[in-house]
């Protein structure tokens, strides 16, 4: 398959590894911004079979892990109500909030549904006229598109009973709060590729040129990864500090001009609160007031509520690099993939699980040693 | 492995449990972690006795001096007619599968019916059709069953459980606890097709050709594996929880490392292109015609040529081995010669986002 099996060609993967390695005269500190990087990082284990020239530090870009408290609070008082169909992609619906999370609430009574589409439950509320839909919006700027489109769509066709609960977020300002932290230590970033298909990659030359840190633009197959990272590297060696574009099969630099407008017809940007960093200025999305008939927190109520993160999970340092999960207290012992007590644990790829079961497998090995 | 600091071993063999629940959720029938937990504390602390506490695919039973494998099993697939089949050879195949991975030969089969007001009884002609054919071409007859009818709403078209018996082989015995180090695992085809087919038919998702469950009775296969006796350690038919959990399974109940190839594990192209779009892995999702088998690795050439003689294990290929180190734990050798652990997942997998 073009553009896809050349991109997980072991030999090319190899061949890639091998020149990092030879390039690197020390070992450089780098920064997967996405999610979906994060999951083909661990899922291959190139982390591991890099170790010696890089560090790679898995960053916020994860929607699941960086949605708020606060907001997965809100998906589940909503979700609860008798009147409400909750919809959303399926991994939201094991985030703890407070005291439970969407499975839960659906084992109690809620109708929580998982959909592949915001336009799938735009489909479901006029299916369902007597009954309220609400799709939770979660995402970077690559899900936004999307939700703009439903809610754009769903005052077109006149269906009231549609509304989103929105938690979007914004890259550039994480990856500046990350930068402006005093006690960083990222060196240079891969860039969420996909999120750049959309938002092209201007905004990221101020950041590499103030920071002075190289931005690389990069896809999600193995190949790609080991593309950005050695570019990111190269960069790092010659004393470079420059966006580049490894994912040129889909990224332009000005993204895709009529998603881009339809996002800014729909949102407007706003102050938002990370899971476990805190609020970062203007970092978020929220509905334009031309639209609040669809804004669910509206809708139902919900605008004012607020909680508080449980202070022992240190998610926030996580995801900002400054410790590894295994020097969080809680983990392993409060927090566990069953019984998570932030993001990073819920998902297979998030940081605390990965290295969880990481953990867990030499562990296991040192015990087999000793024995 | 200087960058990641050390884990303190202790704190991580016990783990926190599972979090407490007053509910009964979804994820408590996934087969993975949830669905252990809801058995051990709910049904084994009440019902406990040695046949039961075996938890194999079937119960070890003696009765005036025969010795029979009996296993029972619910099914309440949505649609109950998919691509590939339907509920009714599910409900045949799925509990002969679970008798026959004990090595027995079944001997005979119940069916009984919970029918929702309502359904049509043309389906239900389709699923009794199906279940006929199914049973007659294992040479099983059905020889008990039961039907009841529930208020409109209160079952999803139908649901079916089915108990199987069968008579156990002496020299054929595999069983989960007999991993040992230096087996190779073997499966005897594609993975994944079962449950992709399903998902396909019940979110309306159009591929270019329809996925096909994998829906078969696997006895032929046991019994091509039968004159390798005891050199075949354990059969599993990796249904609900797919590969990964099967694996898991035996890795705890034989306390031996299991090592697998992650571009030795055979996913139709179809189904792992599905799979890339729903945000699934393959290893988790469900199967009903393949086995997976541990054999001896003196044997394993002689086991894959046995499987490859019969066309439902033409397919067949050994994904990986046993190993002495990490006990209880699978692991995945990835392409480029990383690895990463399989674990058992807590509840359902849930299709992400990115």
């Amino acid at each position: 398959m073009r553009y896809l099996s050349e991109y997980r060609d072991a030999d090319i993967a190899r061949s890639l590894i091998a020149r990092i390695k030879a390039r690197a005269t020390q070992r450089w500190t780098l920064m997967e911004v996405c999610g979906g990087q994060t999951h083909t990082i661990v899922r291959q284990g190139l982390d591991e079979l890099l170790e010696s020239a890089v560090e790679m530090i898995h960053g916020p870009g994860c929607p699941v892990c960086v949605t708020p408290l606060e907001q997965i609070d809100k998906a589940l008082a909503i979700a609860a109500r008798p009147e409400v169909i909750f919809t959303s992609f399926g991994d939201m619906l094991r985030v703890p909030g407070s005291d439970c999370d969407l499975q839960q609430v659906r084992a109690r009574g809620g109708a929580v549904r998982v959909v592949y589409s915001p336009l799938d439950a735009l489909a479901l509320a006029q299916q369902h006229p007597d009954q309220e839909v609400v799709f939770f919006a979660v995402g970077f700027e690559t899900t936004a598109p999307a939700n703009a489109m439903a809610v754009w769509r769903a005052r077109d066709l006149g269906v009231k009973n549609f509304s989103v609960l929105v938690s979007h977020v914004t890259v550039p300002p994480a990856i500046t709060a990350i930068l402006e932290a005093p006690d960083n230590r990222v060196q240079g970033f891969l860039a969420a590729g996909h999120v750049c298909a959309v938002m092209g990659w201007e905004e990221y030359e101020p950041l590499a040129a103030k920071y002075r840190v190289p931005i690389i633009v990069t896809g999600f197959e193995p190949v790609d990864i080991l593309e950005g990272i050695g570019m990111a590297v190269e960069q790092l060696e010659t004393g470079r500090h420059e966006v580049m574009n490894q994912y040129v099969r889909s990224v332009r630099r000005q993204g895709t001009p009529p998603a881009r407008a339809l996002v800014e017809q729909v949102f407007e940007l706003a102050d938002r609160q990370w899971r476990g960093i805190g609020e970062i200025p203007m970092s978020g999305l929220r509905l334009r007031d031309e639209f609040a008939a669809y804004d669910a927190e509206r809708k139902f109520g919900v605008s004012d509520l607020r909680v508080t993160e449980p202070a022992a999970c240190r998610a926030g340092d996580v995801l900002t690099g400054r410790i590894k999960p295994p020097q969080c207290a809680a983990f392993g012992t409060r927090c566990t993939p069953e019984r998570p007590l932030g993001a990073p644990m819920v998902s297979t790829e998030g940081a605390c699980s990965a290295y969880y079961n990481l953990a867990k497998y030499r562990a296991s090995d040192a015990a087999e040693a000793v024995s | 492995m200087t960058a990641r600091p050390a884990v303190n071993a202790a704190q991580l063999s016990c783990p926190a449990p599972v979090e407490a629940t007053d509910h009964v959720q979804l994820g408590h029938g996934s087969g993975g972690k949830l669905s252990a937990q809801l058995v051990a504390q709910h049904f084994l602390s009440q019902f406990g006795n040695p046949a039961l506490a075996q938890l194999g695919d079937a119960s070890v039973v003696s009765v005036g001096g025969a010795e029979l494998a009996i296993s029972t099993d619910s099914f309440v697939v949505h649609p109950l007619e998919f691509p590939g089949g339907n509920i009714g050879s599910l409900a045949v195949h799925g509990t002969l599968n679970d008798v026959a991975m004990m090595g027995a030969r079944p001997a005979c089969l119940t069916a009984g019916f919970v029918l929702e007001e309502g359904l049509s009884l043309s389906v239900l002609d389709r699923v009794i059709g199906e279940m006929t054919r199914a049973a007659r071409a294992a040479g099983v007859p059905i020889v008990a069953g039961d039907t009841k009818v529930v208020d409109r709403g209160k079952a999803d078209g139908l649901y079916i459980n089915t108990t199987g018996v069968g008579l156990l082989d002496a020299e054929f015995r595999p069983s989960p606890d007999r991993a040992r180090d230096g087996d190779a695992i073997l499966v005897s085809g594609p993975v994944a097709r079962h449950g992709m087919a399903i998902m396909a038919a019940r979110e309306g998702l159009a591929f270019e050709s329809a996925i096909t469950s994998d829906t078969a009775c696997l006895m032929p296969l046991v019994d091509a594996l039968r004159p390798l006796g005891a050199d075949v350690h354990v059969l599993r038919d990796p249904t609900r929880g797919g590969v990964a959990s099967t694996l898991n399974e035996i890795a705890v109940a034989s306390s031996v490392g299991v090592e697998i190839d992650e571009g030795a594990l055979p996913v139709p192209g179809d189904v792992r292109a599905a799979c890339e779009m729903l945000g699934l892995d393959p290893l988790y999702v469900a199967n009903e015609g393949v086995m997976v088998v541990f054999v001896s690795g003196e044997r394993a050439a002689e086991a894959l040529r046995a499987l490859r003689s019969h066309p439902l294990g033409a397919e067949a290929v050994r994904i990986g081995h046993v190993v002495a180190a990490h006990p209880r734990l699978v692991a995945l050798r990835t392409a480029l010669g990383g690895t990463r652990v399989v674990d058992l997942l807590p509840g359902d997998q849930l299709p992400r986002i990115c």
